[in-house]
């Protein structure tokens, strides 16, 4: 489970002693890491039955196991333009908060990594306002950057949103 | 220590409650020992915990009143003074333990006040000397009651334990548990369970022991209630229980799928066990709700209290009567529920009760009662709180909503009683005329009636001046698990809650239920009226297009009735509701989810949501909203006419209610006999009247016909073309001076006639005692009372165009019951050959009754006169007898009434 890249990183965390572990996610060609002990399950959503007036983040709600799960779209979360029309949902994520279950919608899930703070950036300051507010800061991979996601930031929208939708 | 004090906590107030009440009912019974040991055990119960925990201010209060109670056991007799008194206590006691639990610590203060009075009450009657046997060893009372079985322990036992151990005061009156403890120890101690702690008195320690076997202990026997039955109770964490009801709805859920597999499969091997997991589960399921249910006297605990200390505060006398405790309902409805039952039961006594020397005046009993009663109804529950006191002042709520502009006063004065007294759950209305501590403030009929829909259920008034106001709540019995009909609208499937479902129509261009539109909003007839229609898809903002055909759901919430649009509409199933997420709790058009035995989650529709959107694009002018007609029907009340074309293309309407039928006819099929038209009919001769004089009957191709029936006779009114049913307020303009008219009112914007059927039945039949009448006068309030619908009906019309404002009854009873209501009415006009009670007898109670009727003028309808008939009127000082069909003689005796105002003159 732990690549190669993260190896080191790992060794230069035992030392500071504070990595944590990331589930990472795909949206588009961005790779997304999110907290693993807010991590539930990962499950393949199936049958979501749309909310007509839901906000535009909700994709829709599911049944996972007996449980009503409130699926939500990353892509739209973060702004992302959709994808082209009839692509189904590939993966998701099962979050929890306040004792309900949300499926954060992603379109793929790579492996669990290992990070320390020797690769840990804070978020760039020129990043769209939308991914500032959600992001809590950037691991520089191999190759690549992992953006890592405030989970919490990412289930606080459409509570207090007016019900204007619904008129 | 702090779970200790938590438990102690919840358990005195609830114990506290108990006694409020139980002191309520002694005070009314004070010979009834069983009530009088049970509040003495439950403050002693207090009393001794209060010990064990170190509260002395708590303890030295429930002492002094435990002993003042024991002086009630020594048969001091009980006053109203020493119960207030008591009660007076509680009080303090309960602002105690609020403080106890913010604080975690007694609060400072004295109690020196209460206990001596309650000191000198106990000392008053009875020698000092006694004071020690009543109050007897703290801890064990508490214990045996909690931990044996019901009927292990007599009462006779138990008191006989209560009279053979020491009374503890006498050696250390307030203090704490070192004392009380070894009490416990040499009593007999029936059970040994309750003993074993014991021994380890003296520290703190043991009093979690002691104490903590009433809430797990499976057998603990909780007798606070005293009510009919003891049932035996445990304390069970909330959480616990929704948590199990969840599993056991997933469960359900499971059990649903794996039928559906077994059905796909032949393999019979699993068919059976998998049966008894169907059968056990449903029992699982059925066990699980009950644990969700509470008596509805758990929100009625507190009301006899309430009520005693408003009767006080408010000088009047009232009697609580409290029927169906029993009866249970969720939890969760129940706590909806509380306080709005409260708050009614306060209004009750406050504004619907009069007061004492008021109601003597009346004629009542000096004691007001305010009744509450519950009982199931089908899969609701149905709550009454009526009061037999003075009855709503319509008078004053008219006013009133004009004065606040809810209304014109023109609406206003068309509004039925009924109408009117919704008014009161508009937010800040009130009438009373003095803001009291009790209520009149306007707030809270609002938030009764909002409160109440919430939770899916629904509020009516009736209120009769002088006999008083019933207010009847239904609700739904559990918001957990709802009946309700599966449908498709669009692409997906929909739950919506039967309870709001009256009716499926299907609907088709092509057959007789159509949708049709006006302005671009969907309505549809049902039995002639217009409902408003939404679309389901068009409602959730999908797309719509014009739907043409598929299924009307249709609905009522409260008074409003409306249609919904479906594609299709599956079954009905019995959906566990599961709660909204928070990130779509603000969508007002669902109540929540759930998940159907097919695994797929279906949003649950909430009728309330789509009603108000409904109202709302009708506030907009887009769709008529249709309220619910009102029983008794005020001339100005909207009236259904059938509207078809006579000779020349001229537009006539008659009231639908008299329309028996539609026919298209073949036109061959007229035979003519005498010279007159005719038609076999359903196995009978009907004969043919035309509309006017410029129909010609046609003789070939189809014939409509309008057809009037009463009894076994039936007439067809032939008319060129049968146009449209329209509902309208019917405001005749011009009386014509024709009898086939009663005038002309303008319909759908178009002058139409209104034909008097009156005028042309006796054209088919020669002795149809169905006269026409005219009427002159001007806007007064005209009683009709006649057994015939039918006639009810025909005379309604002609009295409006001769100026009335017409209110029909159906019988002499009906007659009585508007007669002593609220609504004004100036002249009876009635028949006399009614069954059951003729207009005789209806006369004859009028003018006993010593109300305002008495005076009333009559005119009497007949028949046949005959001389005997002419006197028994005259004794009855009815105005007028007039021949059933003579409308001139109507006219006249109703003109020579209103000529000398109001006297009551003779025939």
């Amino acid at each position: 489970m732990q690549h190669a890249n993260s190896n080191g990183a790992a060794q230069a965390a035992k030392e500071t002693g504070a990595t944590h572990e990331y589930v990472t996610v795909f949206v588009g060609e961005t790779m997304f890491g999110l907290a693993i002990n807010r991590v539930h399950d990962v499950f393949i959503p199936t049958g979501i039955t749309p909310v007509p007036l839901a906000p535009p983040e909700i994709v829709g709600l599911l049944n996972l196991r007996g449980r009503v799960v409130t699926a939500m779209c990353l892509r739209s979360r973060l702004g992302i333009p959709a994808q082209g029309a009839g692509t189904a949902p590939a993966m998701a994520i099962g979050l929890e908060q306040g004792g309900e279950t949300f499926g954060l919608v992603v379109d793929g899930v790579g492996e669990v990594l290992k990070l320390g703070p020797d690769t840990h950036e804070a978020v760039p300051i020129n990043l769209d306002a939308r991914w500032r507010d959600l992001a809590l800061g950037v691991h520089r991979l191999d190759g690549r950057l992992l953006v890592i996601l405030d989970v919490d930031g990412i289930l606080a929208f459409g509570s207090d949103r007016p019900a204007a939708s619904a008129a | 220590m702090d779970d200790l004090l938590r438990e102690f906590l919840t358990e005195s107030s609830e114990h506290l409650d108990t006694v409020d009440t139980e002191l309520v009912r002694f005070e009314q019974d004070p010979n009834n020992e069983t009530i009088l040991r049970n509040i003495f055990r439950l403050v002693h119960t207090i009393k001794g915990t209060c010990g064990f925990l170190g509260l002395p201010r708590l303890e030295a209060l429930a002492h002094a009143a435990e002993t003042l109670m024991g002086r009630f056991r020594d048969g001091m007799p009980v006053s109203g003074a020493s119960v207030t008194l008591i009660l007076a206590t509680l009080d303090r006691l309960k602002a105690i333990l609020a403080d106890l639990e913010v604080a975690g610590t007694e609060p400072a203060g004295s109690d020196d006040d209460l206990i001596e009075a309650l000191d000198r009450m106990s000392a008053g009657e009875v020698p000092a000397a006694a004071a020690a046997p009543p109050p007897p060893p703290p801890p064990l009372p508490a214990m045996v009651e909690r931990e044996l079985k019901p009927g292990e322990v007599s009462l006779a036992d138990l008191e006989a334990a209560f009279l053979a151990a020491p009374g503890p005061e006498e050696d250390l009156p307030p203090l704490p548990a070192p004392a009380a403890m070894p009490a416990a120890v040499p009593a007999p101690a029936p059970a040994p369970a309750a003993a074993a702690p014991a021994p380890a008195a003296p520290a703190p320690s043991p009093a979690p022991a002691a104490h903590r076997p009433e809430a797990p202990a499976p057998q603990a026997a909780a007798s606070e209630g005293e009510g009919p039955a003891k049932v035996q109770t445990i304390r069970v964490n909330v959480d616990t229980l929704e948590h199990l009801m969840t599993m056991v709805s997933e469960l359900v859920l499971t059990r649903n799928q794996l039928l559906e597999i077994a059905r796909r499969h032949e393999d019979s091997s699993y068919k059976v066990p998998l049966q008894r997991l169907s059968h056990v589960t449903a029992e699982l399921q059925e066990g699980v709700m009950k644990t969700r249910m509470q008596p509805i006297g758990n929100a009625w605990q507190k009301l006899p209290r309430v009520v005693r200390d408003l009767s006080a505060e408010l000088g009047k006398q009232i009697e609580l009567v409290m029927l169906g405790a029993e009866t249970e309902l969720d939890r969760q409805v129940l706590d909806v529920i509380k306080d709005p039952l409260t708050h009614m039961v306060r209004n009750s006594a406050d504004h619907g009760l009069e007061s004492t020397a008021a109601r003597v005046a009346a004629g009542k009993p000096a004691r007001g009662t305010i009744r509450l009663s519950a009982y199931h109804e089908g899969g609701t529950i149905t709550i009454e709180i009526a009061d037999d006191g003075k009855g709503l002042d319509l008078a004053a709520i008219r006013r009133k909503a004009v004065e606040r502009g809810l209304a014109s006063q023109a609406d206003v004065e068309k509004m039925t009683d009924a109408q009117v007294a919704k008014f009161i759950f508009h937010a800040g209305f009130s009438t009373a005329a003095a803001v009291t501590s009790v209520s009149g403030r306007g707030v809270g009929m609002d938030v009764v009636k909002t409160n109440i829909e919430t939770i899916g259920g629904a509020i009516d008034i009736n209120t009769q001046a002088g006999r008083g106001t019933t207010f009847t709540i239904k609700i739904p019995l559990t918001l957990a698990i709802v009946a309700a009909l599966i449908v498709r609208a669009g692409d997906h499937r929909f739950a919506l809650p039967q309870v709001a479902v009256l009716e499926l129509v299907r609907v088709d261009p092509a057959a007789a239920q159509k949708i049709e539109r006006i302005n671009g909003a969907p309505v549809m007839r049902l039995r002639e009226r217009l409902l408003p229609i939404v679309t389901l898809t068009g409602i959730l903002g999908q797309d719509e297009g014009e739907i043409q055909s598929g299924f009307v759901v249709v609905a009522q919430v409260g008074r409003q009735r409306f249609g919904i649009l479906v594609d299709e509409v599956f079954h009905t199933e019995e959906i566990v509701v599961k709660p909204m997420s928070s990130k779509l709790r603000h969508i007002p058009l669902f109540a929540g989810n759930t998940i159907l035995g097919d695994g797929a989650v279906v949003l649950i529709i909430d009728p309330n949501g789509i009603a108000r959107q409904v109202s709302q694009s009708a506030q907009a002018g887009q769709i008529p909203v249709e309220a619910e007609s009102e029983e008794t029907e005020i001339g100005e009340a909207r009236t259904t006419l059938l509207v078809f074309k006579g000779g020349n293309g001229a537009f006539k309407a008659v009231p639908l209610s008299l329309v028996t039928r539609l026919e298209e006819i073949d036109a061959s099929k007229v035979e003519w006999l005498g010279g007159r038209p005719l038609i076999q009919y359903r196995g009978r001769l009907m004969p043919l009247v035309v509309a006017d004089e410029a129909i010609q009957i046609r003789s070939e191709g189809m014939q409509a016909l309008v057809v009037f029936s009463d009894g076994d006779r039936a007439m067809g009114l032939v008319v060129d073309q049968i146009v449209d049913i329209v509902d309208e307020r019917l405001d005749i303009e011009i009386a014509a001076d024709r009898t086939d008219l009663i005038g002309s009112a303008v319909l759908r914007g178009r002058a139409t006639d209104i034909i008097n059927i009156a005028h042309f039945l006796p054209l088919a039949y020669d002795d149809w005692a169905r006269g026409p009448r005219k009427a002159a006068a001007r806007a007064r309030t005209l009683l009709l009372v006649d057994d015939s619908a039918f006639f009810r009906d025909m005379l309604t019309p002609v009295l409006k165009a001769a100026g009335y404002a017409v209110i029909s009854a159906a019988g002499a009873e009906q007659a009585m019951a508007i007669l002593s209501g609220e609504t004004r009415v100036d002249v009876v006009v009635t028949d006399l050959e009614m069954p059951g009670q003729d207009g005789f007898d209806l006369v004859a109670q009028m003018r006993r009754a010593g109300t305002p009727s008495a005076e009333l003028p009559v005119i009497a309808l007949a028949a046949t006169v005959g001389a005997e008939m002419v006197e028994r009127a005259r004794r009855l000082a009815i105005s007028d007898l007039v021949a059933k069909f003579d409308r001139s003689g109507l006219v006249a005796a109703l003109a020579e009434i209103d000529a000398p105002a109001r006297t009551a003159a003779a025939a």
